[in-house]
């Protein structure tokens, strides 16, 4: 399905999004890079998430939502009519914030889920790709001897690495991550920091953090959000150290959010 | 009263004092010494629960004694062991398998018809229909369920045996399939109604999942909704398959009152409820072996809902610790 080019890099040109007659993102003009890490940064209700689910054509699915302007997916519209947003969410996976494995199914059984639902499944393959998602999540080691066993089993932090792997199964090109440690503690909020660099060279990253910490750490670029609006985003160095805008500055000396 | 009210803080804290003036803490019955007011709604509202058990026990009192008088006389290896149930004719035969496969035949027949309309409609509600469909629909359905089943069984014998009629041609007047195709209408909006509200219980979390791994809605609904949804389910079904069983009117006007083992639908069976109503409005004497017999049914009917209760909160035990 994927084009040799493909590579997960989104161009967003003017993206207005609302939630009934409330205006959430103004203007968003923000190109992400491929095979790389974007944070979002922001304090609560900037924008941030939305923006996040308007690159997976989550946002549309909250009754009275909407959005304007385009965003490009390695050069396409994927808000041009033609597209289908059931397929373009298996391009585009997306992790949670609150840990969220399926509580009927098994470890394998959410793993192997998004194909299993996509009708996708080639059931010889099941537990080779089982395998090498887990693996790419770090949590096969941790599990490997009870694939049987409920995913809700799991601790918190086990079960968001079981999430990134049953997003990694569907192979997509970019992962969306919506503040995926704050329900976690701090070693397993490491854990899947330690994670994110790993999979950066396989997929492209954009991650949702209240932490500019976890920013700072974590990624390569760091885009700035107050009130709807895109502020300023740049190389995450450069952006911590010498913010061009006020706001990001007073943002992140902690003078407010 | 208030005032009078002592709040396990409010008798902590003289404690606490006391105890650092070297005293020993005061001991904690302040919090037991409550008004005569409170002491006597406490008690009227636990007479209002004993109410029900009571009436349970009197109810169980009254169907041991008489089951165990019928027992006396007839050996309950014939009531577990024949398949021909005449306590009225000459040469009596008491066995309960005539009655209970009529009764397990409308269930199932119901279920068949209850279950898969049911639980769609339940989806439709939950999942598809616009908010102002679900708001007019889902009152409407539910106005279903007061129907007088008396309504109902004269609508399976007068409107529906004969639809079935003109497709199936020898299909008796009074038979098993008419009456367990309207109970099932009956039993559509209960199922419906508890699915919904267990499917609506799933969290947007879940769905929000499978939407993210590019699940299509539909696959969404039966992959992931419907099985985390499981538990209410189950409940919802276990009270219609009760329900079916239980229900009189609807069996006694249309599915005939002739007791009979089989599972041909087309013919006309007995349940047990529908021989207990034929029994307790005829003219057979009280305190008979006739009479009896419908203290042994009733405590055979008993026995069977209890079973299925049992086993259905095991089931919906199960679910939950799964999910």
């Amino acid at each position: 399905m994927n084009a040799p080019e493909a590579t997960g890099r989104f161009e967003a040109d003017e993206v207005d999004a609302w939630f009934g007659t409330k205006q959430v993102l103004r203007k968003v003009n923000l190109l992400i890079p491929e095979r790389r890490i974007t944070a979002v940064i922001g304090p609560s209700g900037c924008g941030k998430s939305t923006f996040i689910r308007c690159l997976n054509r989550m946002h549309e699915l909250v009754p009275g939502a909407r959005i304007t302007g385009r965003i490009r997916l390695d050069g396409e519209n994927i808000y041009a009519p033609e597209v289908d947003p059931v397929l373009l969410r298996r391009r585009v996976g997306m992790v949670f914030q609150k840990p969220n494995p399926f509580p009927t199914m098994s470890i394998r059984d959410n793993v192997l889920s998004g194909l299993r639902l996509t009708g996708a499944l080639d059931r010889s393959r099941a537990e080779a790709i089982a395998e090498q998602a887990l693996r790419g999540a770090a949590l096969w080691d941790e599990v490997k001897d009870r694939l049987g066993e409920p995913g809700i089993g799991l601790s918190g932090g086990q079960q968001q690495r079981l999430c990134i792997a049953r997003t990694l199964a569907v192979s997509p090109e970019v992962v969306l991550m919506d503040e995926p440690c704050s329900a976690l503690d701090p070693i397993a909020t490491a854990r899947i920091e330690d994670l994110l660099s790993e999979l950066k060279a396989r997929y492209t990253i954009v991650i949702v953090t209240h932490n500019m910490q976890q920013a700072a750490r974590v990624s390569d670029r760091t885009a700035f959000f107050l009130t709807g609006e895109l502020i300023e985003v740049a190389e995450t160095d450069t952006l911590f150290t010498s913010p061009t805008d006020r706001r990001t500055e007073d943002y992140i000396t902690g003078k407010f959010g | 009263m208030s005032e009078t009210t002592l709040s396990p803080a409010a008798v902590a804290e003289p404690a606490a004092g006391a105890a650092g003036t070297g005293r020993k803490p005061a001991p904690r019955r302040a919090v037991r010494a409550t008004p005569l007011g409170e002491r006597f709604v406490a008690a009227f509202l636990f007479a209002c629960g004993a109410l029900s058990i009571f009436t349970t026990l009197g109810i169980l009192g009254v169907l041991g004694y008489e089951t165990a008088a019928f027992f006396s006389e007839v050996s309950i290896v014939d009531f577990l062991g024949d398949t021909e149930w005449t306590p009225l004719f000459a040469e009596k035969r008491f066995g309960i398998w005539a009655l209970v496969s009529g009764t397990v035949l409308t269930s199932l027949i119901a279920m068949a018809v209850a279950l898969p309309f049911g639980l769609l409609s339940a989806v439709y509600l939950s999942e598809l229909a616009p908010s102002r469909a679900r708001r007019i629909l889902k009152p409407l359905m539910e106005l279903l369920a007061g129907v007088p089943t008396i309504v109902y069984g004269f609508f399976a014998l007068t409107v529906v045996t004969p639809l079935l009629q003109a497709v199936i041609p020898d299909l008796a007047g009074f038979n098993a399939l008419g009456a367990g195709i309207v109970m099932g209408v009956m039993i559509i909006p209960m199922i419906a109604s508890l699915s919904e509200d267990a499917i609506h219980a799933v969290p947007r979390a879940l769905r929000e999942a499978a939407w993210g791994l590019g699940a299509s809605s539909l696959s969404t609904i039966f992959g992931v909704v419907l099985p985390a949804a499981r538990s209410g389910i189950a409940a919802a079904t276990t009270l219609a398959i009760s329900r079916a069983i239980g229900e009189t009117m609807i069996v006694a006007i249309a599915a005939g009152q002739q007791p009979r083992f089989t599972f041909d639908p087309r013919v006309p069976v007995e349940t047990m409820t529908a021989y207990i109503v034929q029994i307790s409005m005829g003219d057979v004497p009280t305190g008979t072996l006739e009479f009896r017999t419908i203290f042994a049914v009733g405590a055979a009917l008993f026995l069977l809902t209890f079973v299925m209760n049992v086993f259905a909160q095991r089931l919906a035990r199960k679910y939950r610790r799964l999910g």
